[in-house]
């Protein structure tokens, strides 16, 4: 049960592995897979559905300007991200599990934070702090006499570089965990033959950790990618023009839904081309522990100055990432005459914690369903629908909301007009403009992240287990029950956490689904960001990361028990 | 561990009690349901006025985007009554939609101009807010600048900054100069506006006014009501006061163009009495005056005398072109701004 190692390693589900006989109950957990992969693909259909259906074909006049430029900027800022979040990521997360030097203890957690931290909270305060009017530039205009911006240079925080520091800034901590708890796995072993061969840290990482990690890491990666490809808050107050950007001009200002979803689909395409490229790049490897020798890493010791590179090389991505923006949060918070404490704000709080709570359960709740459906000797459908149920993570929000909509409108409609005709009563919408609602769309946008968390910690539980569980009379559900569930714990409070802060931070599905008078955190904060009045919202972001600061750290205390050895002596 | 996992399904399942038990408020018996486009903070007093006369609660979703595919969606059982918003390609978009239904009100007629609503009733304006050209006080002498086209003059190359030429706001100012002067000549102007740019457009129409206090910029385009609500805020008040706000002409007219926000009637409408009664109020005197007072904008209502601070602004005349021009002319606007990469 390597906690966060289990964010989605997705190493896949594994058919046919029990070979007790069929049909006591497998076909039963096989329909229910369905029946749930088929509920949470149909905004991704509603969404493919408006897509033939536009109002005015946009192409020709899309590709003939804007689209080129699209393209590539979503390139450019998808690889930056990619590099940045992988360098940071696996450059700390080895430092950490492999090397002593002051304050690691502190960082194995604090890396995490910046997790706590939404993309575009993150973009309002740098550009704040970062543009020409702000402090740090009208310092340096003091300080050296110059008055206008032709007199120096200083690079320009709202710019495709800006969003790809924001944005590797909020994501490392996905390569980061992952990374980190593969180091932690790893046998000694490996590490011991790689120094007595001579190989310094440094080798031994490039040499040996970084292709045993290299599942790990790419899964994280892909994580952050597709986080990064359907941000909109970030990119949108930078003026990068992303695909994203290109839904919403296409949709809102052009007014043709249809072609915003033909663009959302190409951005599909995208994903499941990561996706797939992602799941080549480790068909064939497959890493197993040969050796059980799980002593503790010693860890390198490292002195003088060597000590505090490393120190501050976990310490920029902590104070960038988190410590700045949270501190000029509370600088605004505390400090700003404008700053609104209103009472409604416990209630906004309460609602956040409440949708949170219920996604996480309810996204661990089906992914565990899928990913045990998948390993009971489960045909091509089955496992085709199980991959089908993530894809709603790499659809922008606003467009998932309508996704949402669509079905659950006609539900309503359908519901209440055969109501109407046989009993003459009216039911009005059921659904629709409730929570509900709310819980099913951040579901469908964040199953892919429990579901990988959870099918990875099956993954672990050895098949043999399985069929003497089975040979002992046990029901599927009931081996689940008795056997995996209480195995996969730690996986399980992974996958809900990680949901939880997710959901925290979701913004454009929230503004459209939610129901009358009803706040979060987010939209709170949002109707005044989206005004440019930040100080009046600082308290309420405040509390966004401070909400998300208590998950975070049960994170990396999950994470940092995943280490079987330290995990026996704990027991 | 497992005392952990055990303790984070508690708690969650608390927290889910907590959030639907309050989320479930929207019932009450008098009540009208609005779907907004405008901020909470903005409409809020004119509501809280509302209640107090009438009664009736008011029940708001505020969303700037997806609310018309949200009706489209919830069709005639949309709770929907009424749908507010800013812009008037915005209000079109609802009508295209068809989710909104006529209205027909002798109070309505009274108290908004023709040319301030649709033909058929199916939108109102509310208020009326100026396109301006905010001027460096230090930097551009008074009477320098007095038109939009001269903004594409080369004498301001690198002194301007505007927003995103496709905030519906300049997609609409463009919509007019497309209608003022035809394709070709509106869209040399935009090359030239664009080529005199201090910078790449971004940020909202406050951040543009910062810009010139901070002297990277000398000109701004940025809609009347933000000076009033900067010169307000302690926080923003050195920004307005570096600035003097110009009323630009448009085309071979005396006038400057202007947008609305306006109110539209839900098809759905389950209470469409209070509905009528809200769009009447909103129109009315007492609202009308509110809308000046507090958020700076001009009343829709010509009866309606403006607050202090935006009459001390000077009066000014109104571009005539029709409204409903500007919003048949958004779609070309939207693409011009493609071809030139204007955002780029």
């Amino acid at each position: 049960m390597t906690a966060a190692a289990d964010a989605f390693t997705g190493a896949g589900p594994a058919p046919g592995l029990t070979t007790a006989a069929s049909g006591d109950g497998r076909r039963r957990w096989h329909v229910a897979a369905l029946a749930t992969a088929g509920l949470v693909i149909l905004p991704v259909l509603a969404i493919v559905w408006k897509a033939f259906n536009p109002t005015e074909n946009i192409w020709p006049h899309l590709a003939s300007t804007v689209l080129p430029g699209y393209v590539i900027t979503t390139l450019v800022l998808m690889l930056g991200v990619g590099i940045g979040t992988f360098v940071i990521g696996t450059g700390t997360a080895w430092l950490v599990a492999m090397c002593r030097f002051p304050g690691h203890r502190v960082f194995e957690w604090a890396l995490l934070l910046p997790l706590a931290m939404p993309g575009y909270l993150i973009a309002y305060v740098y550009t704040d702090l970062l543009e020409f009017a702000g402090p740090l530039q009208g310092v340096l205009r003091a300080v050296f006499g110059w008055s206008s911006r032709r007199d120096y240079w200083f690079p320009e925080i709202r710019s495709l570089g800006g969003a790809i520091t924001m944005l590797t800034l909020v994501l490392y901590p996905y390569v980061y965990a992952l990374a980190r708890a593969t180091f932690l796995e790893q046998s000694i072993c490996v590490l011991e033959v790689s120094r007595t061969l001579g190989h310094g840290p440094w080798r031994s990482l490039r040499d040996v950790a970084l292709p045993l990690a290299r599942p790990a890491i790419a899964v994280g990666v892909t994580l952050a990618l597709m986080e990064c490809l359907n941000d909109f808050g970030t990119v949108d107050f930078f003026a990068v023009r992303t695909l994203t950007a290109g839904v919403f001009d296409v949709w809102l200002r052009m007014g043709n839904a249809g072609g915003a979803a033909q663009i959302a689909l190409v951005m599909l395409a995208f994903v499941v081309l990561l996706i797939w490229a992602e799941r080549r790049s480790r068909a064939r490897q497959r890493f197993h522990h040969t050796s059980s020798k799980m002593r503790p890493i010693e860890g390198i010791r490292l002195h003088g100055s060597k000590a505090w590179a490393a120190t501050i090389v976990c310490a920029a991505p902590v104070l960038l990432g988190f410590a700045v923006p949270a501190a000029v949060l509370a600088d605004y918070a505390f400090t700003s005459a404008s700053a609104e404490w209103s009472p409604d704000f416990f209630r906004h709080a309460l609602n956040s914690l409440g949708l949170s709570a219920a996604a996480a359960l309810v996204a661990v709740a089906l992914a565990t369903l899928l990913a045990y459906a998948a390993r009971q000797r489960a045909n091509r459908a089955v496992l085709t629908a199980v991959r089908l149920a993530s894809v709603g993570y790499a659809i922008p929000g606003a467009v998932l909301a309508i996704g949402v909509l669509i079905p659950f409108a006609a539900f309503d409609n359908a519901v209440d007009a055969f109501l109407r005709q046989t009993i003459g009563v009216s039911t009005g919408l059921i659904l629709s403009g409730t929570v509900a609602a709310l819980i099913f769309a951040y579901t469908v946008r964040f199953l892919a992240v429990s579901l990988g968390a959870v099918e990875a910690g099956l993954g672990r539980v050895t098949p043999s287990m399985e069929m003497a569980a089975r040979t002992l009379g046990h029901s599927p559900s009931s081996t689940l029950r008795r056997l995996h569930l209480p195995m996969i714990r730690g996986s399980l409070l992974t996958a809900g956490l990680l949901v939880f802060v997710d959901t925290m931070k979701e913004l454009p599905a929230t503004l459209v689904l939610r129901p009358f008078n009803f706040d979060t955190l987010a939209t709170f904060v949002y109707q005044y960001a989206s005004d440019e009045r930040l100080e009046a919202c600082a308290p309420a972001a405040l509390a966004i990361v401070a909400a998300g600061i208590l998950p975070v750290l049960l994170l990396a205390r999950s994470i940092g028990v995943s280490r079987p050895g330290r995990r026996r002596r704990e027991n | 561990m497992r005392r952990t996992l055990t303790g984070a399904l508690l708690g969650s399942a608390m927290a889910v009690v907590a959030a639907v038990a309050g989320g479930g408020g929207a019932l009450a018996a008098s009540e009208v349901n609005i779907y907004s486009l405008r901020q909470p903070f903005l409409i809020e007093p004119l509501l809280q006025a509302f209640t107090n006369n009438t009664g009736i609660k008011t029940n708001v979703v505020f969303a700037k985007d997806g609310v018309v595919e949200r009706m489209k969606a919830e069709g005639i059982n949309s709770p929907a009554d009424v749908i507010l918003t800013v812009d008037i390609g915005r209000l079109n978009d609802a009508v295209e939609a068809g989710v909104v239904q006529p209205v027909s009100s002798k109070t309505l007629e009274a108290n908004i101009p023709a040319s301030f609503r649709d033909p058929e009733g199916r939108w109102f304006a509310l208020t009326q807010r100026a396109r301006l050209i905010y001027a460096s006080k230090e930097r551009v002498k008074p009477g320098e600048i007095t038109s939009y086209e001269q903004l594409a003059d080369p004498k301001w190359k690198g002194r301007i900054c505007t927003r995103s030429g496709k905030h519906d706001y300049n997609v609409a100012l463009l919509a007019a100069m497309i209608a003022h002067h035809g394709e070709a000549k509106a869209e040399s102007w935009l090359e030239g506006l664009k080529a005199n740019l201090a910078r790449k457009p971004q940020g909202n129409d406050r951040g543009q006014v910062k810009a010139i206090k901070e002297g990277e910029c000398d000109l701004a385009l940025g809609n009347n009501y933000y000076y009033g609500a900067m010169l307000s805020n302690p926080d923003q008040k050195a920004w307005a006061d570096a600035v003097n706000p110009v009323f630009p002409t448009i085309g071979d007219t005396k006038g400057t163009h202007v947008n609305v926000s306006g109110i539209a009637l839900s098809k759905s409408a389950p209470n469409r009495d209070n509905a009528i009664k809200l769009m009447e109020f909103l129109s009315s005197d007492e609202a009308q005056e509110i809308y000046s007072t507090v958020n700076y904008e001009y009343p829709a209502n010509p009866h309606v005398k403006w607050s202090p601070l935006v009459e001390s602004w000077g009066r000014f005349t109104p571009d005539d072109l029709p409204l409903s021009a500007i919003a048949e002319l958004r779609g070309a606007a939207v693409k011009m701004v493609d071809r030139v990469d204007y955002d780029g």
